[in-house]
């Protein structure tokens, strides 16, 4: 390590928020490049993963703590905020904060007996819980919909505007995704970050130099799920729509994998962990049942040859061109 | 003695299916103590029991006889598995093993829909559908064949990890590994060994429950759920408490969805696990672990 020389502080962009504003700036030129009704849902839909795959990488990739309910807090967000639009008439821009709030007060009481311990309690627990939330979400036929889903919920309004379909809501979601991921990156860069990857080195030691890691573990597994809940009002607005079979644990394990396949820890990892997931139903869907396997092999072949994702593939192969110059 | 029927009917069915959730628990926990891993891979092994056993009932005559193939094939694919993909890690965590058998459930499932197709399998039950009437209450005979041979094998379990030198070695490893690889303990083969010990341990839950449920290849991931409810009800790693767990869960669900609601069955169960983890973390048999610095 060599020691920087003490620069005056000035305001200056990162690397990553430099690559963030390029992003989303390419992004948004989207539907004037390809004003096709298909590659802009896409675009919609991929944000909407990120936020979720991002989010989870906070708790999983930088904090060690698996949570296997990232898909049921997504889900409570998009109910919360689609049956306070569909049943109450209250409106999206009322849910959207509340879908985050009720996600992550969930997320605190889960986290208040388990994340006390060390080890596998909160992915338990967490298991647990979205199966309950499941039940709930088919079973609450009155309130939900049942298995048939939730209907009639309304699509963001701005200013007399409807924002229907995925086309006219991607600038909306551009926005409140863009705030998402540099949230996400300024949390990373904070007291709290270093604090949470410390936890996640070394429990014992971090609490040794004053660091509270329960505090620390709770506030990141609640604002984690609290992204996920507002990811899920996001969604059921753009989607107007809402069904139990989106959030089961089986999605929630799917997301994990996306976490590890894209990078875990790596600030970039979900941007690709999002875009595999989004774009594979797409690319596999006239191989039917090969799709299962081909998908399946690929995961494999990343987690085994690859263990910190795509993200970490190009360090990988320099690594190996510095081996063979080596030798 | 009217009142008392339904009970013990309901009895009967809940240690039926406990003892199932019993088996897969075990593999779950045999895994894990090797591992550190959760193995969500358990539960394709139990569903691969099922219909590898109706697949081989086409070519061999006897119920048994298939039913014991299929559990040692699937004992194969356990040790093929780990040598495929869990051997090849370089530098294998808990975390990453337990990513990997998400990704080794995906292709097992798949490859069971390509080769032996979606229709759900089933089969006769060992003696037949005959169902056994024990001062009115009625009781599946298979249901008795499922807690005898869910017995037998804990059993044998037992005695494979209390008295043979691999099973006392699969302990060692599990305890402390290091010191276990200096005794001259081969590490790395007791993960193997605790694949097989697994894929054995599904494939039996599965093979015995498809007569009463038939089996699809869709169905392996709420077993390994149910299974791994079970293991952490008990207490994670803990081999008497896998049984316990199995028992409590089966039992939960016979009497909830008799009693409360048959569509809240699975919500009763988890919300039961979800309290047992808060109030008992280490699992009803499991002892408090304290770490010392």
């Amino acid at each position: 390590m060599k020691a920087d020389p003490p620069t005056p502080r000035r305001f200056r962009l990162s690397p990553d928020m430099i690559g963030l504003i390029a992003l989303w700036l390419m992004m948004s030129l989207v539907p004037f490049v390809a004003p096709n009704y298909y590659i802009v849902s896409l675009v919609t839909m991929g944000l909407i993963n990120l936020m979720l795959i991002a989010s989870l990488n906070l708790l999983m990739g930088y904090g060690g703590q698996i949570s296997l309910s990232h898909a049921g807090f997504f889900g409570l967000g998009a109910y919360v905020s689609g049956v306070l639009n569909a049943k109450f008439g209250i409106s999206p821009w009322i849910g959207l904060p509340s879908a985050a709030i009720v996600a992550g007060l969930g997320a605190f009481a889960i986290g208040l007996p388990t994340l006390r311990l060390k080890g596998h309690y909160l992915s338990m627990a967490t298991l647990g819980w979205n199966a309950i939330l499941v039940v709930l979400f088919n079973q609450l036929v009155d309130v939900t919909g049942g298995p048939n889903g939730l209907l009639g919920v309304e699509p963001f309004n701005f200013f007399g505007i409807d924002l229907a379909s995925e086309v006219y809501a991607l600038p909306l979601v551009l926005v409140i995704s863009f705030i998402v991921m540099v949230g996400i990156l300024n949390l990373l860069r904070s007291r709290m970050g270093r604090a949470l990857r410390a936890v996640a080195t070394n429990e014992i030691g971090a609490d040794a130099i004053g660091i509270d890691s329960f505090r620390t573990k709770i506030a990141f597994f609640a604002v984690s799920a609290g992204i996920a809940g507002l990811a899920g009002s996001v969604y059921v607005h753009v989607n107007m729509y809402a069904s139990p079979e989106t959030f089961a644990v089986s999605q929630s394990i799917l997301l994990i994998v996306m976490v590890a396949i894209g990078g875990a820890g790596a600030f970039w990892g979900p941007v690709l962990g999002a875009m595999v997931y989004t774009l594979l139903p797409q690319i596999f869907a006239d191989l039917h049942d090969a799709e299962l396997l081909a998908f399946g092999v690929g995961m494999l072949v990343v987690l085994i040859f690859f263990p910190r994702g795509l993200a970490g593939i190009p360090a990988a192969i320099r690594n190996l061109k510095t081996k063979g110059q080596a030798r | 003695m009217d009142t008392l029927i339904p009970i013990l009917q309901l009895l009967a069915a809940g240690i039926g299916t406990g003892s199932i959730y019993a088996l897969i628990a075990l593999g779950f926990n045999v895994v894990f103590k090797s591992t550190g891993a959760m193995n969500f891979a358990q539960g394709e092994w139990v569903m691969m029991g099922g219909i590898i056993s109706a697949a081989l009932l086409t070519s061999v005559s006897s119920v048994g006889l298939a039913v014991l193939m299929a559990i040692v094939v699937v004992g194969v694919v356990g040790m093929v598995s780990e040598r495929v993909v869990i051997w090849p890690l370089r530098s294998p965590t808990a975390l990453s093993i337990t990513l990997v058998s998400i990704g080794l459930a995906i292709v097992t499932k798949a490859l069971v829909m390509l080769t032996l197709g979606k229709q759900p399998a089933g089969f006769p039950g060992f003696s037949g559908d005959a169902t056994l009437n024990i001062g009115g209450v009625f009781i599946p005979a298979q249901t008795l064949w499922i807690i005898g041979l869910t017995l037998v094998f804990l059993v044998g379990m037992h005695f494979f990890f209390e008295r043979s030198i691999i099973g006392k070695a699969l302990r060692a490893a599990a305890a402390d590994r290091e010191a276990a690889s200096i005794v001259g303990i081969k590490v790395e083969s007791t993960i193997l060994i605790s694949f097989v010990i697994a894929a054995l341990a599904g494939a039996l839950a599965g093979a015995i429950i498809t007569p009463l449920t038939l089996m699809s290849y869709d169905q392996g991931a709420m077993f390994g759920f149910k299974g791994f409810s079970a293991a952490m009800l008990g207490g994670i790693g803990n081999l008497p408490g896998a049984v316990v767990g199995g028992l409590v869960l089966g039992l939960l669900e016979a009497f909830g969805s008799f009693y409360i609601s048959s569509d809240f069955k699975d919500a009763i169960a988890f919300g039961v696990l979800l309290l047992t983890l808060f109030l008992r973390p280490s699992g009803l048999l499991g002892r408090a672990h304290i770490e010392k610095v």
